[in-house]
């Protein structure tokens, strides 16, 4: 683990980014952040809600567009593009170029609610990746039974319990062999006794694969068994990072050690209860 | 029950115009429903002028334009062409509304996983969003066509022999032929009216796939 990640730091990273502001109006969201993914490498965001972690990934997955400041996928500018020298915004094609190196879950699933599953999970490979449908199919089929999900390919969504919905949208995503998969708050949907399964998936992905991740999340016991590093977020800004032992054993800055103890404090209570 | 035949040579000409200017309807509903969202600030304007100056006008002064009208710019259209063009471009501005609203009411998070697949633009469109709207349009669909049915009696001011036309024809030659006819006339345009009616719904029971019940 920790050799890989030292060969992680001399590597070119996957994902950088680079003094990115972002705005919503006159609400700043992220303030100069940088931030570099080493391939393969898993990251966990935690912060208090607003502190701009969801908006960290949807920069990468290009569904918002920086304020200033640069990100880079595999050494490419992500929203520009180098035209004679010079930075120019980047047009549909650049965009999806880059995007294909790029995967995500959602919250809320978006599952296509009028496809099947298996429709579901073929569509990317057949009418991105334009491979032929049978191999589609057959990719998909694994993919869908290593999320233990072999026996709904005909079903619908709306058929599946969250936590199953949820398993199809990760095998949606990784059946496109991204090299950095963002996972966006994806147990916060789920009713509670549905959240073990979807960490479940996700934690055996990370243990096989050589995708970066990027996981944005409040559980903190599947962030500190899942991630190399973990990145607290505080106000548009890293506030601390380090791997998860020193994180959550031993917080430095006093917002970490306030962020952690109301944590604790509540699944105490719910032990309490 | 000698007026049947007369009568159902006009209700030949209304089922003409009818599937003639619905094609159209539709055809430009798309056209502008989906102008009317694009991102190309020029294409939403004009598709934005059609729909405002054919909903703010009146249907009949639009078929009196292009029928007796445009001849002066030495356009001249037939009867049937006139109609079928006046009705289209009518009721294509009305239903593009309904094509518009149907892709507006697709969940956001639909497009935010089609790009999150790395679906062109097109792609998305096609493979997730019309798909899903397609379903909210059925109804409205449904009315416009119904609509536009009723619509097609216009077509008798400008000459044309459709079914409403026919029904006044044999009143002017015998009034006593008026109760007869006008109660043909309507149970006529009901018969019509009753394909459009299945077809509506059989397209929503096809369109049900993937919706909770």
């Amino acid at each position: 683990m920790k050799l890989e990640k030292a060969k992680g730091q001399i590597e070119q990273p996957v994902v950088s980014y680079k003094d990115v502001n972002k705005s919503f109006g006159d609400l700043e969201v992220l303030k100069k952040l940088n931030l570099d993914i080493a391939p393969s490498e898993k990251v966990a965001l935690i912060g208090p809600s607003g502190s701009g972690k969801t908006t960290i990934i949807r920069l990468l997955m290009t569904l918002e567009q920086p304020t200033s400041g640069l990100i880079k996928v595999n050494g490419d500018p992500l929203w520009h593009k180098e035209v004679n020298g010079e930075m120019v915004p980047a047009d549909d094609k650049h965009l999806r170029k880059i995007r294909n190196n790029i995967g995500m879950v959602f919250q809320q699933f978006n599952l296509f609610p009028h496809m099947s599953i298996l429709e579901n999970v073929t569509t990317g490979p057949v009418h991105v990746l334009g491979i032929p449908k049978k191999e589609a199919q057959e990719r998909a089929v694994t993919m869908l039974e290593k999320v233990g999900l072999g026996d709904k390919l005909d079903n619908y969504p709306v058929q599946l319990s969250g936590g199953q919905q949820q398993r199809v949208a990760i095998a949606r995503a990784v059946v496109m062999q991204p090299r950095v998969m963002l996972f966006d708050e994806v147990t916060s949907a789920l009713d509670p006794e549905l959240v073990g399964e979807v960490l479940a998936v996700i934690k055996e992905l990370a243990k096989e694969t050589d995708m970066a991740m990027i996981l944005v999340t409040h559980e903190m016991d599947f962030a500190y068994d899942v991630a190399d590093r973990v990145v607290f977020l505080h106000n548009g800004q890293i506030e601390e990072a380090g791997s998860p032992k020193e994180l959550f054993n031993k917080p430095k800055s006093a917002r970490l050690k306030s962020f952690l103890s109301r944590f604790h404090s509540s699944s105490n209570e719910k032990i309490a209860m | 029950m000698e007026l049947l035949p007369e009568l159902l040579r006009g209700a030949n000409v209304t089922i003409k115009v009818l599937l003639a200017s619905a094609a159209l309807t539709f055809i430009l509903a798309f056209i502008a429903g989906l102008g009317r969202i694009s991102k190309n600030l020029l294409i939403r304007k004009l598709t934005g002028l059609y729909v405002e100056i054919f909903r703010g006008t009146s249907l009949l002064v639009q078929m009196f334009w292009i029928f007796f009208a445009l001849p002066a710019f030495g356009i001249h259209l037939s009867a049937y062409f006139a109609g079928v063009l006046a009705l289209g471009l009518n009721y294509g501005a009305y239903a593009s509304e309904i094509v518009r609203g149907a892709i507006l009411a697709i969940p956001k998070g639909q497009t935010e996983a089609s790009i999150a697949l790395n679906l062109t633009r097109w792609q998305r469109m096609r493979l997730v969003i019309l798909p899903q709207a397609f379903r909210i349009m059925l109804p409205g669909f449904g009315n416009i066509s119904i609509e536009l049915l009723k619509g097609t009696s216009l077509v008798s001011l400008i000459t044309l022999s459709d079914l409403t036309y026919q029904a006044l024809t044999l009143r002017n030659t015998d009034l006593s032929y008026t109760m007869p006819a006008f109660v043909l006339l309507l149970v006529l345009y009901f018969i019509i009216a009753l394909p459009l009616l299945y077809a509506t719904r059989w397209f929503e029971r096809r369109a049900s796939k993937g919706v909770a019940s």
